[in-house]
């Protein structure tokens, strides 16, 4: 699969993502209407927009997972890192593992915190094939990664639901890593967090930057501005602009993309 | 300025009108359960014993214990949860998990709930033809304990999809980013999430299968027998026809006898239910969220 012209090597960086004419159905109600997108790979990109303008239904279909809400269809093509996501051999289990969520409440599951990192994990080595020196590495490599090791480390038996928001939804972005992803889509990661939650999630997702090709979801201007490199500005289920972070919050092409972000609906 | 008004005074009265008409209500229906279980004990308590429940009937089923038929519901209730509770999670796993929403689904949905509204003399008859006929197994404890489990597919298909439905999205989605499938996803986050739902159910089926006599009749419990089961391919007697049996087809019959039987009864079933919950709450006290 490896695309000819990275022999040549004179390619400009390949996208994470990329959609071509995308529609998307929910039922007989269109949410996605010829979205045309091409999400860099290596930045962090924030997708704007108000309720319901369908950004959070393009992150969803970048995973398939809003394929699991019943009557659904997709028309146009998404490629996930140059691979059509929407091929005859693609396993979903493979894909979503390549493309990892994080969901806007955090959503650990009710088991320990070291049963949560290691879901993954356990999911990809049959039991008699797990080696338990790797096993606590890669536990206590996740949950560092995701600042959160010095916390719970001595306390990994505990039910993860237990733990604060904040640090649940570091847990629920540490448990993704043990399957490597490569690329976090995150549906308002910090929505459901207080102000300094908020910050240190933030933060965390700054730190993630490079490792990651990071689309991230959000209601909040001020994060998108703070956290992303790139926007992408959503409205009725169309893309309206896409540019640097900096660009749109500066000087916005499109006059739609100004009246939200100064705040005149949304 | 806060003083009431003649509708607040009028509102008022029809709020104690009503308290006392729903108080009411709940006391009506409380009382039966108190009488029945309190002449249960009063009148059979005198006459349980060891002896009672593990000897056999003696002269004429008027004296003597009711172990046969002790045993018998035992293994019914029994048989008919080891056919009934994998088949029915079974079918609850598909039609909750994995069944499309379709014309197909919703009939098969609609047939469960209509079967569970069938009467159990009807479900006798097939168990009869089915079982005991088609089958060939002959009246035994096992055509007997699958009518039983045929009865109960509805209401335990019914609890565990209610159950398995009540596990938060959520829970499977975190699943699925992590490239669980389906079957993963239900195994590990979904099933143990809904196994206290699945008992409740569990335990309804209990009271239902040791209760019924109809569908025992005519495919597994007979009248008397004077040696016990050996193997599930021979009848039985049970609590509920005995208890039949004793009230109005054998004369001379002590007073005390079918109390002490009807007794006896409820106790069996409280027992398997006491079983279901200690299990359940077990499983909560584990779970701890």
């Amino acid at each position: 699969m490896t695309p000819p012209s990275e022999a040549t090597e004179q390619t400009p960086p390949a996208a994470a993502i990329r959609t071509r004419k995308l529609n998307f159905w929910y039922g007989s109600f269109q949410a996605l209407f010829e979205v045309d997108l091409e999400i860099t790979a290596g930045i962090i990109t924030s997708l704007i927009g108000p309720s319901g303008c369908g950004k959070s239904t393009l992150l969803r279909s970048v995973n398939r997972i809003n394929e699991r809400s019943g009557d659904v269809r997709t028309t146009g093509t998404i490629e996930v890192l140059g691979h059509d996501i929407h091929g005859e051999r693609v396993e979903l289990a493979r894909l979503r593992q390549k493309v990892g969520m994080v969901f806007q409440r955090p959503n650990p599951l009710p088991i320990s915190i070291r049963d949560n990192v290691m879901f993954g994990y356990r999911l990809q080595n049959p039991a008699n094939s797990r080696n338990k020196s790797e096993q606590e590495e890669i536990l206590e490599g996740s949950l560092r990664k995701v600042l959160l090791w010095d916390g719970v480390k001595d306390c990994l038996g505990r039910k993860a639901t237990s733990l604060s928001l904040e640090e649940q939804q570091k847990l629920c972005i540490a448990r993704l890593l043990p399957v490597k992803p490569a690329i976090l889509l995150m549906d308002e990661p910090c929505s459901a967090l207080d102000p300094q939650g908020t910050e240190a999630v933030e933060e965390l997702i700054w730190e993630l930057r490079g490792d990651f090709n990071i689309l991230l979801v959000t209601h909040n201007m001020a994060q998108a501005r703070r956290a992303s490199e790139e926007c992408v500005f959503m409205l009725m289920g169309r893309v309206i602009e896409h540019a640097p972070t900096v660009e749109m919050f500066v000087t916005p092409r499109n006059p739609q993309t100004s009246d939200y972000i100064e705040g005149r609906y949304g | 300025m806060f003083s009431p008004t003649a509708l607040n005074l009028r509102n008022r009265r029809r709020e104690r009108w009503f308290r006392s008409l729903f108080l009411l209500t709940t006391v009506i229906l409380v009382f039966p359960v108190v009488a029945i279980l309190g002449t249960l004990i009063a009148k059979g308590g005198p006459i349980l014993s060891l002896e009672f429940l593990f000897t056999e009937p003696r002269e004429g089923m008027t004296a003597g214990g009711i172990f046969p038929a002790l045993l018998g519901t035992v293994l019914l209730v029994t048989v008919s949860l080891l056919a009934a509770v994998p088949l029915g999670v079974a079918a609850a796993i598909y039609l909750s998990e994995y069944a499309a929403e379709s014309r197909f689904t919703r009939v098969i949905n609609l047939a469960i709930v209509n079967l569970a509204g069938v009467p159990s003399i009807i479900h006798a008859l097939f168990g009869l033809g089915a079982f005991v006929l088609f089958l060939d197994l002959g009246t035994s404890i096992l055509a007997a304990g699958l009518t039983l489990a045929i009865m109960n597919l509805p209401i335990l298909i019914v609890a565990t999809v209610e159950s398995l439905q009540a596990v938060p999205k959520a829970f499977r989605e975190a699943c699925w980013t992590m490239g669980a499938t389906r079957w993963q996803t239900i195994r590990m986050v979904v099933l143990p999430n809904s196994l206290t739902g699945i008992l409740t159910g569990i335990i309804l089926a209990v009271s239902r299968a040791a209760g019924e006599t109809a569908p025992i009749m005519f495919t597994g419990a007979a009248f008397f027998i004077p040696v016990l089961p050996e193997s599930v391919f021979d009848q039985t007697m049970a609590l509920s026809l005995h208890l039949f049996v004793v009230t109005t087809q054998v004369p001379g019959v002590p007073e005390a006898l079918p109390y002490g039987v009807a007794l006896t009864l409820v106790g069996v079933v409280l027992a398997f239910n006491a079983l279901a919950i200690g299990f359940r709450t077990h499983l909560r006290r584990r779970k701890k969220w």
